[in-house]
């Protein structure tokens, strides 16, 4: 089935929402999703959304650029970090007209609560700066921002899969192609502009926060087109998962005062980040964590510590953090009133994707030459305002703003140019794939080659890495690679194939996984996220850089562009 | 522990009514039913059909019946349950596939009742002020997350039409929202024939209720709402 609009969105999550609210009602616009839109992770985000809105106490937006900045140890492009700060002042008050039922302060403004590595006065110490409902201020924005959509009458294509980018011969892109999971059809959706908002790929790791369905679909097709990735190396471990199940609890547990205790009880944190202890950034206590553990110092020498907030009032753990007390209750059988919490790391979020400028178009090449018609925000994108490691809320920000700005340059693009032809026979590469698919009777599962590729990553691409893990986790992602060729799905029917489904997710996670350690193999200094045992220093002189990754006959292929400096020089980066 | 599932089956290209078939797997006590369906899923039968997600009972997806219980299958563990579960999709709804069903109607419902803010005053430069206390009237609608519990679960909706808890659940988070100013046509929508008056209190919705919103209670307030503006 064919469709014509001005712009297709794929992803129905905070970018991609906020980005339709710019188009609705000015262009056509339709908004392609993988699931209903109000089940995307954009709602299970939990703690806050940053803004220097100064409600609470003295902030100034250019002390949380300098915080996203040195957070992300200063690979972030700071043009992009002075946007962000600047405009995630605009964009909070926009949500709030728009219905967001912020939390407040007995006179009626926001309120405002402390989160990991966010500092007054170029770190100082905390500050009050993320605006929240409770400790589900994701959920609140899917929700308000699908509720704007239905305000607005966005056309909708729910349950539909992206499987493929079109561009003409000459770079431009034209469309996309989807499946309709409930028929099996494809849908070519010809547009003159296209924005990628499809989330993350936290499902490369085994144990992750990430919802089953993240994996990395816009990010893949991309990558298959030629085009390139930035700072894949770069993927964030939140410190506090719950154990071997990886759910997150948010950081707003420890930003109303939760303490991270070690095997012997100790508040670990004293030795690694003096300052801000359990609110560093999420890289410092994901790290310090797993050191404390390898030192035997885990609860009980096994893999994990504990978060502990039974010292806080029963009030605060009740209502301002409702979710989280939720979940443990559910999931562990324990009260975080009264019992410490066992967690452990839980990959959680990619710094890298796809390359755009600070009007969300896709760039291919360290001049930021754009892809005419190709825009990405969100997660899947890589601005880059997180440089190696994002702070805490910087990603709902980053969907506000950007998915903002995206939405506005899109609305200018298609009302000044044409629609450009389809490339021949648009669903062809598509048609192949699925046919491949639902003909596929080879001896290998889906299900036990994802396990595989999940431990592997776990294992040699995690908080730790070395050389040495990084080349064994390539040469199994190639064993896995060609194990995929002969895979079998069950499934063979049309309607609702989520066997089929599955089997496409896991190319895509293949794609994803081969780009991060190709680009964590390369990089040989310790940034952020990326943490190489065998160089375990920073390296501005050789390493301050963002590396492209391209996939090309030849293999993948590695470049690098340069860091946009321009008002603070790198500094060591202590917490 | 070994359990058995006990899933009502239905793929509309071959078969012409649903079925039940059975699977046993090894699974841990605290498991969720998800991790026992995916188990089904990865390595027994790929053609098992159902949604998932987040698998952690925020976004929604997995809403079924779980021993003739409306829950989210991420958000029950095994331990509850014992060694048999039956799984059947939600009722009220038409069935696609398996465990998966058409939930356009649903959606359709929800849309009815404009949920969305309706406030056409120019809106100040910075926030529109709300005390906590007004803010505290929308807390327990506004963590509805859309899963459909609720409504399959209502006997009022499996027999006749009218709007379902859910979607007057998202009634009252705007009705009750202190910044919002479409009351009236807020309570037009509600008190048609097909609104809250349809409503038994029967209590089931708030059973169902994943997030644990007093969904009977919601309708109950904006039942009292409709009588006092109209007195």
């Amino acid at each position: 089935m064919y469709h014509r609009f001005d712009a297709v969105i794929v992803g129905a999550g905070g970018a991609g929402l906020m980005a339709a609210a710019q188009l609705a009602g000015k262009c056509s616009v339709a908004v392609i999703s993988k699931l209903y839109p109000v089940r995307s992770h954009t709602g299970a985000a939990q703690g806050g959304i940053a803004a220097a809105l100064g409600n609470v106490e003295e902030d100034h937006w250019i002390w949380h650029m300098f915080d996203t900045v040195k957070g992300g140890d200063y690979l972030v492009d700071q043009d992009a970090a002075e946007v962000l700060a600047r405009e995630a002042i605009d964009a909070i008050i926009e949500l709030e007209h728009w219905g967001f039922p912020f939390n407040r302060l007995p006179d009626g403004r926001l309120d405002q609560r402390r989160f990991g590595g966010h500092t007054r006065n170029f770190g100082e110490g905390p500050v009050r700066r993320a605006c929240y409902a409770a400790d589900r201020t994701g959920h609140m924005i899917l929700q308000t921002l699908y509720q704007q959509s239905i305000k607005n009458q966005v056309i909708f294509f729910d349950e539909f899969m992206v499987l493929d980018l079109l561009l003409t011969e000459d770079g431009v892109c034209t469309g996309v192609v989807a499946l309709d999971i409930a028929t099996g059809e494809l849908h070519v959706f010809h547009a003159k502009a296209v924005l990628l908002a499809t989330g993350g790929y936290g499902r490369v790791f085994k144990v992750t926060s990430n919802a089953l369905s993240l994996t990395g679909d816009g990010v893949a097709i991309v990558f298959r087109r030629g085009l390139p990735l930035e700072d894949m190396e770069f993927y964030q471990f939140h410190p506090t998962g719950i154990y071997k199940m990886g759910i997150l609890l948010s950081e707003a547990c420890r930003g109303e005062g939760g303490i991270l205790r070690n095997g012997l009880g100790e508040r670990f944190m004293e030795r690694y980040a003096p300052t801000l202890l359990d609110l560093a950034p999420r890289d410092v206590v994901s790290r310090s964590i797993y050191l404390e553990i390898r030192e035997g110092r885990g609860v009980e020498g096994k893999d994990y510590v504990y978060l502990d907030l039974t010292h806080l009032p029963r009030e605060v753990i009740e209502t301002k953090l409702a979710d989280n007390t939720d979940f443990v209750r559910t999931y562990l059988g324990l009260d975080p009133v009264t019992d410490p919490i066992p967690i452990q790391p839980t990959a959680h979020y990619a710094m890298g994707g796809i390359p755009t400028d600070v009007d969300g178009r896709v760039t291919i090449d360290a001049q930021n030459t754009p892809v005419p018609g190709l825009y990405a925000a969100g997660e899947c994108a890589c601005v880059s305002v997180h440089g190696a490691n994002r702070l805490g809320t910087n990603s709902l920000v980053d969907l506000v703003v950007f998915g903002r700005r995206a939405g506005r340059h899109i609305l200018q693009f298609v009302q000044e140019n044409e629609l450009h032809p389809l490339p021949k026979e648009p669903e062809y590469h598509a048609r192949a794939e699925i046919e491949w698919l639902l003909e596929s009777d080879g001896e290998e599962k889906v299900a036990t080659i994802r396990a595989e590729l999940q431990e592997a990553m776990m294992a040699d691409a995690g908080v730790f890495r070395t050389g040495d893990g990084l080349r064994r986790a390539r040469e199994k992602l190639g064993e896995l690679r060609n194990r995929y060729t002969r895979i079998g799905i069950d499934d063979r029917g049309r309607t609702f194939n989520t066997d089929l489904v599955e089997a496409i997710e896991l190319g895509y996670l293949l794609d994803c996984a081969e780009a991060i350690v190709a680009c964590a193999l390369a990089r040989e200094e310790s940034r952020g996220a990326h943490y190489r045992e065998d160089f375990p220093q920073r390296d501005d002189v050789n390493w301050l850089k963002h590396t492209l990754v391209t996939r090309t006959s030849g293999g993948l292929e590695l470049s690098y562009k340069p860091v946009v400096i321009t008002r603070f020089q790198p500094k060591e980066r202590t917490y | 522990m070994q359990v058995t599932l006990r899933i009502q089956r239905f793929n509309p290209d071959t078969d012409t009514k649903p079925y039940y078939r059975e699977y046993t797997v090894e699974v841990e006590p605290t498991d969720r039913v998800l991790d026992a369906l995916n188990l089904v899923k990865w390595y027994q039968d790929g053609s098992l059909t159902y949604r998932r997600s987040c698998a952690h009972g925020i976004c929604g997806s997995d809403a079924m019946r779980i021993n003739g219980r409306n829950r989210l299958a991420c958000k029950v563990l095994i331990k509850d349950l014992g060694s048999r579960i039956t799984i059947e999709p939600l009722l009220g709804f038409r069935v696609i596939k398996d465990l998966v069903v058409d939930l356009e109607p649903f959606f359709a419902q929800y849309r009815t009742v404009m949920p969305y803010l309706i406030n056409d005053e120019p809106p100040p430069i910075r926030e529109r002020l709300q005390t906590p206390e007004e803010r505290e009237l929308i807390e327990d609608t506004s963590k509805c997350i859309l899963c459909a519990c609720c409504t399959a679960a209502c006997p009022i909706f499996w027999t006749t039409e009218w709007l379902g808890p859910a979607a007057i659940v998202n009634g009252h988070r705007f009705l009750f929202d202190s910044r919002d100013r479409a009351t009236e046509e807020r309570l037009a929508v509600l008190n048609q024939r097909f609104g809250v008056w349809r409503c038994r209190t029967i209590f089931n919705c708030t059973e169902a209720c994943p997030r644990g919103i007093q969904v009977t209670r919601a309708i109950e307030q904006v039942k009292r709402r409709i009588l006092f503006e109209q007195s």
